[in-house]
């Protein structure tokens, strides 16, 4: 392995200090706390990069007699599985962020929404949840976490679908507006924020804000889990700091032979091996070059990989996991994996690829939800950058 | 006041009630935004994104039925990138869609054809999707056809079936591609908790969802020389008919009607407002038998409040639902079958038909008629009493199919016997209607004297309003009825099976006082029904209403014990309400049925 980028371990660290920093916390001004996430530039982990400070200030002065904190722990992006580990290794970390924000919004409730594949983690998380209970207590925080096991579809953790999902309806995202800061679990505000979001708050509270800031680069602060996955030597959880560029991730990771990462999993980009180097992992801003924004997932394809078989896959998981409810997603996924087949096939010419880029676009545009319009990232990318792999 | 929002559309200023949404808007100044998911009785999905605009400064496209509007907003409905999308959204509606228009029932209603007219030139473009599917029609039921191959997942249909109705008989199962609607376990229509009341029919905005149609048998039977058809139509036709033939909604068209029937070849044209005024006499001495055995005689296992019995969508409703309520129905049977029973038995004898050769068809607004005709119940005369049921949609489309320029037909009359009718037949039709002229009868058999109301409307139980109650107090009864001197007699009115269900909580936990309850499976009451011209919102059913009660004060008659062919059948046939006759031939029984 070379020694490139730096590894943190920011998250993992087994800090045996929730109490300490939890009485701390609670001892200062909702204002204060805000601020300190704020400046420290924290956005969520889950994929939509939203400031997390503004999030919970927004939820904060909403109106509203019941107020939710949640935790999404839905975690279904395939090659995805940080989470997990945080919450199995250092789930005091996430209920400390938890609770915190359940002090400075107002609410007594918060749930962990636990993907149903994670049923395992169970027996382990309620004990920790228990200890927390009577952490909570012993400073009179009236604060009580609950687990509630989702289902197993991938569209269960787009916010709005996991609200319907718990109140017991099919998981079908929601018109926005409303935004969860307004309205999301039975219609109360909702603070709604990934599980590795939850434990930066952790580190923002214990070091302060500073520390947090120094890492990574403008508009993408901190440090960030990736899962890394495909064709590498050393697949595993890396704790990284924002701002590399692929070349310099694909030095570390790769096999020497990478053609393609695709960031940000099957809702993210392909990007090719001579875009590396011009590609900086972070979220959308000013910086130079494109930046990617990626709920963790790293991918690394080989020269030996078909590109056309990773897009069908892809395809194929969207079509399946596609909740059905609104006509760009539900029939236009359908679309654009029959269309790429019969271009294969010769049925169609490859002129037809345009058709679907263009229809990929209305996706992107038109889509109800996150799930529908991200198709068009991976589709557009592959077809774009490997378009002969697509027709012979 | 409510705040105002200053917006444009297409740079059209317009300003609008906050909380407004963007269609809305749009509306307002006169600039269309194509729908489809879209009802104004529903609540919105934004699903179909076919209402997607463009909104300065944003990236993505906002779906217009769904955005509330804000301040300073500026929306564009026809930009190249809205044009775009809207076509290629449409082009998969068509992809997913098995278009058979020229030989589709839904052929020139469905609205995603009209769409197609205006959006798509040349063909669709995108790889058919039916094909792989392997789709079945469910055609079981004698109500409703679901032919899945047709469905654009709009789910107007599961929000109808759950807001409206509360009964959730359709949902959506699986996801991605192959997310559908579906029933319990996916068993056919006719195996579920599904009432046939059609709504869903109503909103639907292909030919997914349609009325099983009995127009051949009905042609072929006229066509038969040996056969001798007669023809019923139900109150709430008349009014509502005109606007599938091309008229406005709320024009009463009941000569027109009663013309093209005779045109059409049915040997006699009859009415079932005549055997709606029956039934007030059956159901108005069934409810003063009832209050007398609780009131007078303190029998205890006498039900009340007695629930009306006419709407056979609430029937099929309470079976399911609450089936240990059945107690509370009347006997009484609905209009449609007093007539069918009274057609092949009194109506045959008089005229010198052989049952077995005489076809009864009704014309109904109603797609619960045609399970209620083949209820294994309604067999009173030895046939099956009421043969067909076409709804005013088929009856307009028969019209059409005989080259009836209908809007320039002479008024004709009823036939005679069973043609003759009140204005309390009539109201029937509107919610309400049938709590309105059982209280006509019914207070005038208790007191001799006319119910005190100006001009015999009793304004308290008219309206849209989803429950109402109204109450009327009894003073100086005859000597009879003396029991009920002072008593204030409680009603309730009901309509769509949401209310319906809202009041039967009440009775089941024991917090409804009413004495007579009305209840209606459509909003609107009958008028509003299952069967009726297309498209339906409240502001069509308002005018159908209007025209109910317009007929109803154009009658001579306004009371059904004064409808001179009922005195005359309980003194040549039925002897007297409740009598032996009645028993046999004008009163049912209910089956309690399986709640999925
Ligand atoms: C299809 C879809 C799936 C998603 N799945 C997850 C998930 O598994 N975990 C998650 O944290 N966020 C997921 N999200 C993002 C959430 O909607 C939401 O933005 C996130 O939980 C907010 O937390 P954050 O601000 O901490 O990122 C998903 C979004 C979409 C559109
Ligand atoms: S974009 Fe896809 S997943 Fe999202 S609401 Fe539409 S159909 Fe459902």
């Amino acid at each position: 392995m070379k020694k490139g980028l730096k590894r943190l371990d920011l998250i993992f660290k087994n800090e045996h200090d929730s109490a300490v920093i939890l009485e701390k916390s609670l001892k200062r001004s909702n204002e204060e706390l805000i601020e300190d996430l704020i400046s420290s530039g924290l956005k969520g982990r889950g994929g939509a990069g939203f400031p997390t400070g503004l999030k919970w200030k927004l939820t904060a002065e909403a109106s509203g007699q019941e107020k939710y904190v949640i935790c999404n722990a839905d975690e279904g992006e395939p090659g995805t599985f940080k989470d997990r580990e945080i919450l199995s290794s250092v789930p005091h970390k996430v209920l400390t962020g938890m609770a915190v924000c359940g002090r400075i919004i107002g609410s007594e409730k918060g749930f962990i929404y636990l993907r149903g594949e994670y049923k395992f983690l169970i027996p382990k998380l309620q004990k920790a949840i228990d200890e927390f209970h009577e952490l909570a207590d012993s400073l009179n925080l009236p604060f009580r976490v609950q687990i509630f096991l989702g289902c197993g579809a991938y569209i269960c953790g787009e916010e709005s679908a996991l609200f319907e999902s718990m109140e017991g309806h099919r998981g079908e995202p929601r018109n926005k507006p409303p935004f969860p800061t307004d309205s999301g679990y039975r219609k109360g505000p909702t603070v709604i924020n990934n599980v590795e979001t939850l434990a930066h708050t952790y580190s923002i509270f214990k070091y302060g804000p500073e520390k947090f800031r120094d890492l990574g680069v403008k508009d993408s602060r901190g440090s960030k889990v990736f899962s890394v996955s495909g064709d590498t030597p050393i697949p595993g959880i890396y704790e990284l700091e924002f701002g590399m560029t692929l070349q310099k991730f694909v030095d570390d990771f790769g096999d020497g032979d990478a053609k393609a990462v695709q960031v940000g999993g099957a809702a993210g980009f392909c990007v090719p091996r001579k875009k590396f180097d011009k590609t900086v992992i972070g979220y959308k801003g000013k910086l130079t070059g494109i930046s990617l924004p990626t709920g963790g997932s790293m991918m690394i394809f080989n020269s030996s990989r078909s590109m056309y078989n990773v897009l069908h896959n892809y395809l194929d998981f969207f079509v399946e996991e596609s909740c059905g409810q609104c006509t760009p997603c539900r029939v236009g996924t359908q679309q654009l994996l029959l269309g790429i087949e019969a271009v294969k096939r010769g049925d169609k010419s490859s002129q037809y690829l345009e058709k679907l880029l263009e229809l990929a676009e209305t996706m992107r545009v038109t889509a109800k939800c996150g799930l529908g319009q991200s198709v068009a990232n991976s589709f557009s990318s592959i077809v774009e950058n490997f378009r002969e792999e697509m027709i012979y | 006041m409510v705040e105002q929002v200053n917006l444009k559309i297409d740079h059209l200023s317009v300003s609008v009630d906050a909380g407004a949404t963007i269609l809305e808007a749009a509306r307002k100044v006169n600039v269309r935004i194509p729908t489809l998911c879209h009802h104004e009785d529903l609540c919105v999905a934004g699903n179909c994104r076919v209402c997607v605009v463009e909104q300065v400064g944003l990236d993505r496209l906002q779906p217009a039925c769904a955005i509330p509007v804000s301040e300073g907003m500026e929306i564009l409905t026809n930009s190249m990138k809205v044009r775009n999308a809207r076509k290629q959204i449409i082009e998969l509606l068509i992809s997913e869609h098995r278009a058979e228009c020229t030989t589709c029932y839904k052929n020139g209603k469905c609205e995603l054809q009209s769409l197609s007219n205006e959006y798509i030139v040349g063909e669709s473009g995108f790889l058919p999707l039916v094909p792989l599917k392997g789709y079945t029609i469910d055609e079981f039921s004698p109500s409703i056809i679901k032919d899945d191959s047709k469905c654009i997942r709009c789910q107007r249909c599961v929000r109808t079936c759950d807001q409206i109705q509360s009964i959730g008989a359709l949902t959506v199962a699986h996801k991605g591609g192959e997310m559908k609607i579906s029933t319990f376990f996916d068993k056919p229509i006719y195996e579920v908790v599904c009432t046939n009341c059609g709504q869903c029919v109503n909103r639907c905005p292909t030919g997914a969802l349609t009325e099983k149609t009995y127009i051949n048998e009905v042609w072929n039977a006229i066509d038969n020389p040996d056969k001798f058809v007669v023809v019923q139509t139900a109150p709430a036709v008349r009014i509502a008919l005109g606007e599938a033939l091309d008229m406005d909604p709320g024009e009463i068209v009941t000569g027109k009607m009663v013309a093209a029937l005779r045109r059409l070849g049915f040997n006699a044209v009859l009415d079932t407002d005549w055997s709606a005024d029956l039934t007030i006499i059956e159901e108005g001495n069934e409810l003063l038998q009832r209050l007398k055995r609780v009131l007078k005689d303190k029998e205890t296992d006498v039900k009340i409040p007695m629930t009306t019995s006419c709407s056979p969508g609430w029937i099929k409703f309470i079976e399911h639902t609450f089936p240990d309520f059945l107690e509370h129905l009347s006997t009484a049977k609905s209009p449609q079958q007093m007539f069918g029973a009274l057609a092949k038995t009194f109506y045959a004898n008089k005229i010198g038909v052989d049952p077995s050769n005489m076809v009864s068809v009704s014309v109904m607004p109603c797609t619960a008629k045609k399970f209620e005709a083949n209820r294994p119940e309604m067999r009173a005369s030895g046939y099956q009493d009421v043969d067909f049921v076409v709804t005013t949609r088929e009856l307009a489309m028969m019209v059409k199919q005989a080259g009836i320029d209908f809007k320039s037909l002479p008024d004709d009359d009823y036939d005679s016997i069973m043609g003759e009718s009140t204005g309390a037949g009539v109201i029937f039709g509107a919610t309400g209607g049938v709590m309105e002229a059982a209280l006509r009868t019914v207070y005038e058999v208790v007191t001799g004297r006319e119910i005190p109301f100006d001009g015999l409307n009793i304004l308290p139980v008219r309206g849209m309003e989803e429950v109402r109650e109204a109450s009327l107090k009894i003073e100086n009864p005859l000597p009879e009825w003396d029991f009920l001197d002072g008593v204030e007699v409680k009603t309730c009115v009901a309509h769509g099976l949401s209310n319906a269900k809202k009041v039967m909580e009440k009775v089941k936990n024991g917090e409804a006082d009413y004495h007579f309850i009305e209840i209606m499976a459509c909003p609107g009451g009958c008028l509003g029904g299952g069967g009726q011209p297309l498209p339906t919102s409240p502001e069509i059913r308002k005018k159908r209403a209007e025209a109910i009660y317009r007929e109803d004060a154009g009658k001579k008659i306004r009371k059904s014990h004064e409808n001179p062919e009922i005195i005359q059948i309980y003194e040549d046939f039925l002897v007297e309400p409740l009598g032996h006759k009645s028993h046999e031939l004008l009163h049912t029984t209910y089956t309690p049925r399986n709640r999925y």
